[in-house]
């Protein structure tokens, strides 16, 4: 577990916001009060009409550490009540309240003392959390072994495409559900409990698991992994989805 | 309807009840099992969160907001353990 920083209502303005895929948006907030967060924590957004009514939803950061910059990547979710407003109206200088940083359990910190490897399996937006864990373990010289095992649908719909090509001490593999990159020898499928075999390190390395997808997703995989001989309580799930 | 983390009730906790959910171990009172509550499966709509045992699906805790208060009903936990903050 890691060592806890409180969570606070905050308000940030938005520094910058640039579309991360064609249904997505990438936010950078200014929270002078943030107090820094560990990679993998979520943060909650709360939006207030003007007549009151108020609707709270929450997302990862794909940020972590000291900073008072956090970074979100935020998918739109059609006819959501928050997503559509973050990814069409939100404009650079707007205010945001934010409640955060939340979060002890999806979170990878490395005071921690375990060094096993560290498997990462995402789907869709799910990789913001896993992203915000291998790009905290760049900094470190010397750490658990990281592998990435990404589900998309295709290549236009990766999020951090740039940053994840430029990891140099996690293993990236991105599937591709719906259609491959032009000239991949790999015609686009979805997981399999064998391919998730194939990819993620065996349970006799006792990894630690990080899963994060919608609910289906994430059943699914868990599911396999316990089945391969992963320990359940070495597997740790988030999941989203429905009301965005 | 699907469901999610108890994770993901990590703001709703901390601010009906000052609860960091994520670093909690909790009882259920209908099997018994002790469990991290970031485990278990959250239900949310726009009336309020359900938290449900993932392993006997006995209801853990509901909290509904309402514009002037806030219910909340843990009758369902036996016990909850805290890390200190």
């Amino acid at each position: 577990m890691s060592s806890p920083i409180r969570a606070s209502w905050h308000v940030g303005r938005v520094a910058s916001c640039r579309p991360e895929t064609e249904s997505a948006v990438r936010l950078e907030l200014d929270v002078p009060t943030w107090p820094g967060n560990h990679a993998g924590s979520h943060l909650d957004v709360r939006l207030t009409a003007p007549d009151g009514y108020q609707a709270t939803r929450s997302y990862s950061v794909a940020s972590s550490g000291q900073t008072t910059r956090v970074i979100l990547a935020v998918d739109e979710v059609p006819a959501g009540e928050v997503s559509p407003y973050l990814v069409h109206q939100l404009a650079e200088g707007d205010e945001l309240e934010v409640h955060g940083p939340l979060g002890r359990y999806f979170v990878w910190s490395p005071a921690e003392p375990d060094r096993s490897p560290v498997q990462l399996i995402a789907g869709g937006s799910g990789v913001v959390p896993l992203f915000a864990m291998a790009a905290a373990r760049e900094h470190e010289a010397d750490h658990a072994e990281f592998r990435l095992l990404y589900s998309v649908r295709t290549p236009e719909d990766v999020f951090f495409a740039e940053e994840l090509s430029a990891l140099k001490k996690t293993i990236v593999e991105i599937v591709h559900t719906r259609r491959s990159p032009a000239g991949s020898p790999r015609p686009p499928a979805r997981l399999t409990r064998e391919s998730v075999a194939d990819s993620v390190f065996p349970a006799s390395a006792t990894p630690r698991i990080f899963v994060c997808g919608p609910t289906p997703f994430v059943e699914t995989i868990a599911g396999w992994l316990v089945q391969l001989g992963h320990d359940p309580t070495r597997i740790r799930t988030e999941r989203f989805g429905g009301s965005g | 309807m699907t469901h999610l983390d108890g994770n993901a009730l990590a703001g709703l906790f901390a601010d009906t009840l000052g609860i960091d959910i994520t670093a909690a171990i909790g009882k259920c009172g209908s099997c018994h099992r002790t469990f991290e509550l970031a485990r278990a499966n959250a239900f949310v709509t726009a009336i309020g969160a359900v938290l449900r045992c993932a392993h006997c699906q006995g209801m853990l805790a509901v909290i509904v907001e309402k514009p002037h208060e806030v219910i909340v009903n843990l009758s369902g936990l036996a016990h909850v353990a805290m890390a200190r903050p």
